[in-house]
């Protein structure tokens, strides 16, 4: 059971945090980064990642679920179509406070909390290596799946999943790499700074 | 209620508050080798916006 916040809410009263908490987030997810006080911020990003959690799920009844929290459905849209997708590979920790000099006026201690832009270093990897570990490897359903689809490179996926150094399996590499190729890109076309792969969606977002 | 049965002299009020000290803020120089100024710890520097090899907020 998560630990009950401790202290007084933001702003009085319960319903007036949960207000508070869906505006911070909801200009999180619009700008991807701002600056507000260490507090709330500290308190704003449970909330954001809990929701790129229901957004990285995609189906209908999680954007049902976002929608009771996030009022602006251009807001839903960007997270669910564009900063969902992002965050594949990444097991939680999509949002980073940074803490900053206090404000002028009153020294609260102020902070940034943006989403992550980067992508994880094993994902990196991977994108690189053009490969998965066998076990990061879909499941065996999975795999035979997308092996029908390069139905003559069935036979490589298994025998470069043994022996990948086999100088034998040079002509057979090819395939493989196209297929995780194919399956690494979609992922990245939800990068918020490439975003060249659909600019109709954008400009629906901005107008 | 309990109340003072003296009244606090002069002395001993001035001789309390001269332990009220203001201490210097600790400060360390920023990570970035381009920058290095005094900042105070684990807060992105105000001089160069960057905190963690990471470019945080604008520079002042």
């Amino acid at each position: 059971m998560p630990t009950p916040t401790k202290g007084p809410r933001l702003g009085g009263s319960p319903s007036h945090e949960r207000l508070m908490l869906a505006n911070l987030a909801t200009s999180l997810f619009e700008h991807g980064k701002i600056t507000t006080t260490e507090a709330k911020a500290k308190r704003v990003r449970p909330l954001a990642e809990k929701l790129i959690t229901k957004a990285k799920r995609g189906d209908l009844h999680n954007r049902r679920e976002i929608m009771r929290t996030i009022r602006n459905k251009d807001v839903v849209h960007k997270l669910m179509a564009e900063i969902g997708p992002f965050y594949e590979d990444r097991n939680g920790g999509y949002v980073r406070i940074t803490k900053t000099m206090p404000r002028k006026g009153d020294n609260a201690p102020m902070a940034v909390i943006e989403l992550v832009s980067e992508k994880t270093a094993t994902a990196e990897a991977e994108a690189a290596r053009k490969t998965k570990f066998a076990k990061d490897q879909p499941k065996p359903a999975e795999a035979e799946a997308k092996a029908e689809e390069t139905a003559e490179a069935s036979d490589a996926v298994e025998t470069t999943g043994e022996t990948g150094e086999a100088p034998a399996d040079q002509d057979a590499e090819a395939p493989v790499s196209a297929t995780d190729q194919a399956t690494a890109e979609p992922a990245e076309g939800g990068d918020p700074e490439a975003e060249a792969e659909k600019p109709a969606e954008d400009k629906k977002d901005e107008s | 209620m309990a109340v003072p049965k003296r009244k606090m002299s002069r002395s001993n009020t001035r001789s309390r508050r001269a332990q009220w000290k203001a201490r210097p803020v600790q400060l360390v120089p920023c990570q970035n080798r381009a920058c290095k100024q005094l900042k105070p710890q684990h807060i992105a520097c105000p001089t160069c916006g960057q905190y963690g090899g990471r470019q945080v907020v604008e520079p002042a």
